[in-house]
């Protein structure tokens, strides 16, 4: 699990536990204002631009598909 | 639909504000988020400030106080006025139509053609094409085209996704036959099948207002609204938006082989500076030339947020000088249009408040 996201997904909805859901965004965990601001925040910490079409609950259900997405927007993770 | 109109120019705008002020700061606490989850938002999204009309305005009484301050200034004279057209989600009731009101209380002509069409983010590229086809056998006489929401008053004060973004605001843009023949291209598209992603479910007649309707309830996602309440699907609209307008851009540049650096202006629709952002690196456009300030200024106007935008960033300038401009909208229906236009010497270009 990647430290750095998991650091932001706390910071941003601290009462929730990350390490217990399967899909953040279908167990409610993330919602779209949630996702925008990872966006954000993701952009910040790794210099990349996501582009809008890849602004999909689908790239925010997992550390994973979330780390994939910094990938995918050039970024090193 | 993809045209072009000929010999059609814009001769003045004035937006009218409601002088109250709503500040996100003070909002926070409606919310049952976390105060700095919610924060983090108003810098990503562009949320800082927004006007609000007084519960007892309706858009009718912002459109006549508008149009009176042109007539008593000189903008126009009531019989140089062919037609009176208002695009708005808002209507004062069913019947009689908003335009009806305005011809009424503001003494114009019995042969003053009237109309009211309901249209919201798209309301003023759609009022420019009925403007410019009326003008068509109008002679010398100008269309009032009135672009108008209050939708504050249709979106719960304890939605976070929604109330933070609305701001209530009337334009109005005198509309006329020009003797240059300059183009004007345009473009509309609609896809109502997906016209469920902006929405009030109650209040028309499929679903009359009821106590039932009113009543408040938490979404599952922590906002509270009811039936009666405006909601927008974000993600749907967000991807929507992604998905249709960088393309139908690129077709209309394409077709009027005319290049992003032509223009001097792309004056958007603006439902949040996060949506502009993305959408403009998508397409490709600089971020320079497309302003992206009115959420965080005034919020979203609906169908008045192109002339506004006109009006606060250029203003004055749009008096003395004539712009390149790219206008797009983008939003309920689902619809998304596309407008080249100059836009420029104005006879007059004001933004007035009122206490309304």
């Amino acid at each position: 699990m990647n430290e750095q996201i998991l650091a932001m997904l706390k910071e941003l909805r601290p009462e929730f536990d990350f390490s217990d859901s399967d899909d953040f965004v279908i167990d409610g965990l993330l919602d779209s204002f949630d996702i925008i601001s990872l966006v954000s925040m993701l952009e910040e910490k790794y210099n990349i631009k996501v582009d809008g079409l890849d602004i999909i609950p689908e790239n925010f259900s997992s550390i994973d598909t979330m780390i994939a997405l910094v990938q995918k927007s050039g970024g090193i993770i | 639909m993809e045209t072009v109109f000929k010999g059609k120019k814009i001769s003045s705008m004035l937006g009218i504000l409601p002088e109250t002020i709503g500040l996100f700061d003070d909002e926070v606490d409606n919310y049952s988020f976390p105060s700095k989850q919610t924060m983090r938002l108003k810098k990503i999204m562009g949320y800082s400030q927004h006007r609000l009309a007084k519960e007892t305005s309706t858009v009718s009484d912002f459109a006549v106080y508008g149009l009176n301050y042109m007539l008593e200034n000189g903008w126009i004279q009531k019989d140089e006025i062919g037609a009176v057209i208002t695009l708005t989600l808002c209507p004062d009731y069913f019947v009689p139509h908003i335009s009806n009101i305005v011809q009424a209380k503001c003494g114009l002509g019995t042969d003053v053609i009237c109309m009211d069409i309901a249209q919201g983010c798209c309301g003023f590229l759609v009022g420019l094409m009925q403007s410019f086809m009326l003008l068509e056998h109008l002679d010398d006489k100008k269309v009032v085209l009135i672009n108008g929401d209050i939708l504050s008053h249709k979106i719960s004060k304890r939605d976070r996704n929604d109330f933070p973004l609305v701001g209530d605001a009337t334009t109005i843009t005198l509309v006329e036959n020009s003797t240059l023949n300059d183009s004007i291209y345009y473009e509309m598209h609609t896809d109502g099948s997906r016209g469920e992603a902006l929405k009030i479910p109650a209040g028309g007649f499929r679903m009359p207002c009821t106590p039932e309707t009113a009543a408040m309830k938490d979404q599952g996602d922590g906002n509270f609204r009811s039936l009666d309440h405006m909601h927008m699907d974000g993600s749907s609209v967000f991807n929507f938006v992604q998905t249709e307008v960088p393309p139908m851009l690129e077709h209309a540049f394409q077709k009027n082989r005319k290049t992003v650096d032509e223009m001097d202006y792309f004056l958007f629709h603006q439902p949040n500076k996060f949506m502009l952002q993305k959408l403009a690196e998508k397409a490709g456009l600089p971020a320079e030339k497309l302003p992206m300030n009115l959420v965080e200024n005034f919020g979203n106007p609906s169908g008045a947020s192109i002339p506004l935008t006109a009006i606060y960033n250029l203003g004055d300038e749009l008096t003395k000088k004539v712009y390149r401009c790219c206008l797009s909208a983008f939003g309920s229906g689902l619809a998304w249009g596309v407008m080249f236009m100059e836009i420029g010497m104005l006879e007059h270009c004001e933004l007035i408040e009122t206490e309304l």
